[in-house]
């Protein structure tokens, strides 16, 4: 047995044992959703059917009906995908890294940020799909031989390792999270067994693929976690590495910069944990988690945002240094124009929401504070997504050639597929709180010995 | 010799752990465990062999990694050499700066889901599968040992209280049906 520094915080208050462990877990999938589950689905949903409508009309009428044009030529849409992608990071940052670490106050959230982030990954990968204009012929982007001849992709194309890189990382995020659900799915089918729901037995018999838990089955689960963990580390970086090499292998003022990959990660990283925390906030009072979603696991998760929202400020920094350092004056005027140019207020916000806010968690009352975190979650959310718009716009709309500069003003379709995939996501989210355990319970029984509120006492 | 199986159902895995090294102590053999979480310790005790998953995974990823630089060398190299933007595909090594991602991607597709694919095979874990627990309550608060008794040299009566002395809570014992003997006509 692992033994546990009794000045260590308890992980699970309220002195469960493993049955209450199962019971509160499965409470939501037992049980009736509430009213305000309910209403939270319905706005999502027409959210969604809205984005899908725009997403329609953008796929009859062609990518015209966006804010795009021959200066701009990627806005919104990129805007989105990155930001989205992203978000992504924060899962597996939980369930890969921290797990190698040995962090175990990630139990208590890991299954909800694997479930965000491939909810987020479907999110962004629709954006480059419907930018192609002509999204039937998206498997294009596969080396397939074609009725053309053997006409292949170009390996040497960073597009092309973004393909590569995003379905290797939603493939896998996937397969991570549907094993750690395997134990779960076997507890929700046993207690319907118990208490007489033949239907939820057959369904959650199907979805736990027989899992019985005996001791060479848990000693390979164990094995394939840890390598899967191992595996996902690397991959996770490889990840936003590759997105900003779409805009760093390229010759535009403001994108051609080495500091891109560590930046872009890093700020994945930020605002992947500003939607946990968004998220977790929500879903712990919505579902009665508060004894499992603590206010220690709030404080963990502040404290990355401080480390990671540093690097992102740091990063800012280094490159205006950096433009100014280089002598080139189209990269010093790119620098200049995203801070005093017509965009000035994007890259305002994005320095205040970015770099101030996060650094207000130095104080403990405040990182500590449940409505605090809320509040300056939602402002990295926010400020996440204009570093993105700021980079991609401010360094596009003004070209080389000053008759070709222009803005880009988004038409109601952009705005309605970004809100829409907003949308998607939260209809899938309140859909896996109803439907799959939110939280690891084999996991966090596990753990329950060494970091219950009850076994710290003694 | 019976064909009883003995179910052992505990309140606590170190309660198990220990019982399970008393039983071993004593020649019995366990059969299996059933447990909501992993016991750590417990494979050593029963005879559960390490698990060669990882050398697997090393090997997938291995397939990968030569997949994707034949894919791509025969790609862009041999099949359809092209000139992109006065970047010329002349041998694979020149190349294989632009071919890392790729290959690093493909490695972990590989590596990632040939090892899931083998846990569930030879787990036999699979959509429409059974459920093999003998006791509800193993995948909620209950640890349940099997012994075979046919498997074990020790009586019933003995077993039994080895079981009860080390902190069984419940015995339950199932018998199976008599196997047709194999008659040579």
């Amino acid at each position: 047995m692992n033994y546990e520094s009794d000045v260590r915080e308890p992980l699970i208050l309220g002195n469960k044992t493993w049955h209450d462990v199962s019971v509160d877990i499965s409470k939501p999938i037992e049980g009736k959703a509430n009213k305000y589950w309910y209403v939270a689905f319905a706005i999502s949903f027409l959210t969604a059917s809205w984005g899908v409508g725009c997403i329609c009309y953008t796929i009859g009428t062609g990518i015209g009906t966006w804010g795009l044009n021959k200066t701009v030529g990627w806005a919104w849409d990129i805007t989105n995908f990155v930001w989205w992608i992203g978000i992504g990071h924060a899962g597996t940052l939980i369930s890969a890294i921290l797990l190698l670490f040995r962090q175990k106050w990630r139990m208590s959230i890991n299954r909800s940020a694997e479930a965000m982030t491939i909810f987020a990954v479907i999110c962004a990968a629709l954006f480059p799909a419907i930018h192609m204009g002509r999204i039937w012929l998206a498997y294009f982007v596969f080396p397939l031989p074609n009725q053309f001849g053997s006409l292949w992709v170009n390996f040497n194309s960073p597009l092309l390792w973004d393909v590569f890189a995003i379905s290797t990382y939603f493939t896998v995020s996937l397969v991570f999270w549907y094993m750690g659900l395997l134990p779960d799915f076997a507890t929700v089918r046993d207690r319907a067994a118990v208490s007489m729901k033949p239907f939820r037995r057959k369904i959650y018999t199907i979805l736990s693929f027989g899992w019985s838990g005996n001791a060479r089955t848990w000693t390979r689960f164990e094995e394939m976690c840890l390598v899967l963990a191992g595996v996902s580390t690397p991959l996770v970086l490889s990840v936003h590495t590759i997105v900003s090499m779409d805009f760093a292998t390229s010759v535009m003022p403001g994108w051609h910069t080495t500091i891109f990959p560590p930046y872009f990660v890093a700020g994945a990283i930020f605002s992947g944990f500003a939607m946990v925390l968004t998220l977790m906030l929500i879903a712990r009072k919505t579902l009665n988690l508060e004894q499992y979603i603590t206010v220690n696991h709030v404080e963990s998760m502040n404290k990355i945002i401080i480390l990671t929202g540093s690097i992102v400020g740091v990063a800012y920094l280094t490159e205006l240094f950096m433009s100014w350092y280089s002598g080139v004056e189209y990269e010093q005027y790119a620098f200049i124009n995203r801070a005093t140019g017509p965009y000035w207020w994007a890259y305002f916000s994005m320095m205040t929401c970015n770099v101030v806010t996060p650094q207000l968690f130095w104080i403990k009352k405040l990182r500590r504070s449940f409505v605090a975190t809320f509040i300056i979650s939602i402002f990295v959310n926010i400020g996440m997504w204009f570093e993105r718009f700021v980079i991609i716009v401010t360094s596009l709309h003004r070209d080389y050639l000053p008759s070709s500069w222009t803005m880009f003003h988004p038409t109601f379709v952009d705005m309605g597929i970004f809100i829409g995939t907003i949308g998607i996501f939260f209809t899938c989210f309140l859909v896996f709180c109803r439907i799959f355990p939110v939280i690891a319970m084999a996991e966090l029984k596990a753990i329950l010995k060494t970091s219950g509120s009850q076994y710290k006492k003694n | 010799m019976s064909n009883k199986i003995l179910y052992a159902i505990y309140g606590d895995d170190e309660v198990l752990l220990n019982s399970a090294k008393q039983l071993r102590k004593n020649g019995v053999k366990v059969k299996d465990v059933f447990s909501p979480f992993p016991i750590h310790g417990l494979d050593p005790v029963i005879g559960v062999p390490r698990t060669r998953l990882a050398i697997g995974s090393f090997i997938y990823g291995a397939t990968g990694l030569s997949c994707a630089w034949l894919m791509m060398g025969w790609m862009m190299i041999y099949d359809w050499p092209m000139d992109i933007g006065g970047k010329p595909s002349f041998s694979f090594l020149e190349n294989l700066p632009a071919f890392i991602p790729i290959s690093f991607e493909m490695t972990v597709f590989f590596a990632a889901h040939g090892m899931a694919l083998s846990f569930l095979i030879i787990a036999r874990l699979f959509p429409g599968q059974k459920p093999k627990n003998p006791d509800f309550r193993t995948t909620d608060d209950k640890f349940l040992m099997q012994i075979n008794l046919e498997e074990n040299k020790r009586s019933e009566a003995e077993i039994r209280t080895i079981l009860k002395e080390t902190g069984a809570m419940e015995i339950n014992e199932k018998v199976l049906d008599e196997k047709p003997e194999f008659v040579l006509a």
